[in-house]
């Protein structure tokens, strides 16, 4: 089965539930949407994510009750640098949402999730371990799989595979 | 992972508590695991996890891999369901490609992904009960874990590592013989679960040790992110194969088993009849599996097989390609979750359309779960603690990665 090109457009896709719900929530909030291989994405002000978290799992028709996963994809050295990948779940549909935020390489920083979805606590301090990425609002942000003293952020992509020599 | 101890994390503590850590080279933690506790007496007031002994940067290494090299790292990262992790990412990868493995290759892949269950779960089963003090459950669980691993051997010559599935397909058909032996297996095993059960159910001192020990309620599970059994001991009636089904599960029935309690003893009984479900699957496996090719109709992606190198030139052509220079995938990212033994497992690939990946990460379920423990243990014994852990199944080397 050939693949379906992607469609990138917010006008064609506002019919989905979650980007209908986002957009009658804050339609500024919502920087773009893209539907790709059955999945949607919703790109979201970097200033808005832990709101829109809260409502799409609140919303007694979405239900998005589930963090599935938190991660992050370093696009150095295009700029915005960084992607965060919020992957939502809904347990009583079934159904799954991806939101992402756009951030700049040289303040990385963003709201963190850990008051909508405890189990936004691990996910971010790996992220923040890996990428460098501070949630702010988040309890404990230490690095997680490196040591405490590791110097940089091993899956930057400026970040040898060797490590540093 | 710090050298140093969190005391600071766990700010002052008070004139009657003091910090205990308890591993990370700890029998009872499943691996190299360090719990940090704050206790009072025998009872732990806080509690934190401390990961990362085991980080190899597998996520890391992916990107500089080509696809087909990725399969054998899926295999090391939760190292007890090594098909369960090949089956996340070959699944990702032919979502990405948009193609699909034939029939014989699917019943094959949820043939091996449910034995894989039993292997998973047989060691849980195994060291579970032995850390809470029933020392020969290890020696009757590990007897039919054996016979697994001869099947393993068997199908792909390796006992733990096998890397048999393929992006559109599997390395290989399955040995003469090879269907027989799983099935002669498959109808002995559910006796082996019964003696389980005859040792443990209706033990007194494994059910005082379990009941009503290190409770978790369904909307804690679901607010820190618990998946597979640990969450469906909650009462969440939730299960990939069945509601999401992948490879062909959608073919087979089985039942979700479910409870409502949420104790240690609740996620016993899950895994447990679990067990014996999975069994159910490996027959209704064998009893259909179709004929057919075990690899997908794309030259391109998958190796051609070793007759057609000799006699074709476009054969030769791809087999070269493929393996010195890899094959290119689309633009794009998918996540691809999978039901393995411990719950929800996560693959979201990026493709920047070259050969490796641009970017893999792993939603490991055991690090999910791993959250769950604070909430189980605060408040509660210190001997509970070596309860709790066993019972959410962690393998830390699906942890860390």
């Amino acid at each position: 089965m050939p693949l379906a090109a992607a469609i990138t457009d917010v006008e064609q896709l506002k019919d989905r539930p979650e980007l209908a719900r986002l957009l009658a929530w804050r339609a500024v909030a919502v920087e773009g949407a893209k539907f790709d291989r059955g999945e949607l994405s919703v790109y979201i002000a970097r200033n808005a994510v832990r709101e829109a978290c809260a409502i799409l799992r609140d919303d007694p028709e979405l239900k998005f009750n589930f963090l599935s996963d938190v991660t992050c994809v370093d696009w150095y050295p295009s700029a915005p640098r960084f992607e965060v990948v919020y992957h939502l779940f809904s347990l009583p549909r079934i159904a799954r949402v991806r939101l992402k935020v756009k951030l700049g390489g040289d303040d990385p920083t963003l709201e963190s999730i850990t008051s909508v979805w405890p189990a936004a606590n691990f996910f971010e301090r790996e992220v923040f371990d890996l990428f460098g990425i501070r949630f702010e609002g988040h309890p404990y942000l230490r690095r997680i799989m490196m040591p405490e003293q590791w110097e940089g952020h091993p899956l930057r992509k400026d970040y040898p595979v060797e490590g540093y020599r | 992972m710090g050298h140093l101890p969190h005391i600071a994390s766990l700010e002052e503590t008070g004139d009657r508590t003091m910090i205990l850590n308890m591993g990370p080279q700890h029998p009872s933690t499943h691996g190299v695991l360090r719990l940090i506790l704050e206790i009072d007496g025998e009872s732990v007031v806080r509690m934190m996890p401390d990961i990362g002994y085991l980080h190899t940067g597998i996520e890391k290494t992916y990107e500089a891999k080509f696809y087909q090299q990725c399969v054998p790292l899926a295999d090391r990262m939760d190292y007890l369901a090594p098909f369960s992790n090949e089956l996340g990412f070959v699944l990702a990868v032919e979502k990405l490609l948009g193609i699909e493995a034939p029939p014989r290759a699917q019943w094959m892949r949820v043939l091996m992904n449910e034995l894989t269950r039993l292997n998973s779960h047989l060691v849980w089963l195994g060291t579970h009960a032995m850390d809470i003090g029933a020392l020969s459950m290890m020696l009757y669980c590990f007897r039919e874990r054996e016979d697994i691993l001869r099947l393993y051997e068997a199908l792909a010559g390796q006992r733990m590592f096998d890397s048999y599935f393929r992006v559109g397909g599997l390395s290989m058909e399955p040995p003469m013989g090879f269907f027989e032996r799983v099935k002669t297996f498959a109808e002995r095993f559910p006796a082996k679960v019964d003696e389980y059960e005859d040792l443990l159910t209706a033990n007194p001192i494994w059910v005082r040790r379990t009941k009503g020990i290190a409770h978790m309620s369904a909307e804690d599970a679901i607010a820190l992110g618990a998946s597979g059994p640990t969450l469906r001991a909650s009462g969440v009636d939730v299960d990939l194969r069945r509601d999401a089904p992948y490879s062909g599960y959608e073919k087979f029935q089985f039942k979700v088993p479910v409870s409502t309690v949420g104790d240690v003893f609740a996620r016993y009984m899950c895994r447990v009849e679990e067990m014996r479900e999975s069994t159910k699957i490996i027959q209704q496996c064998l009893a259909g599996v179709p004929e057919g090719p075990i690899k997908a109709d794309a030259p391109k992606i998958v190796l051609p097989d070793r007759e057609k190198m000799k006699t074709q030139m476009e054969a030769l052509i791809y087999h070269f390609k493929i393996i010195t220079e890899g094959f290119t995938v689309p633009p794009g990212e998918v996540y691809m979750a999978t039901e393995s033994p411990r719950g929800e497992l996560g693959f979201y690939i990026v493709s920047d359309g070259t050969a490796k990946p641009y970017r893999v990460h792993v939603r490991a379920p055991s690090l999910a779960n791993l959250q769950t423990l604070a909430k189980m243990c605060e408040g509660r014994l210190i001997a509970d603690v070596v309860a709790a852990i066993g019972s959410i199944d962690i393998v830390l080397g699906d942890v860390d990665r």
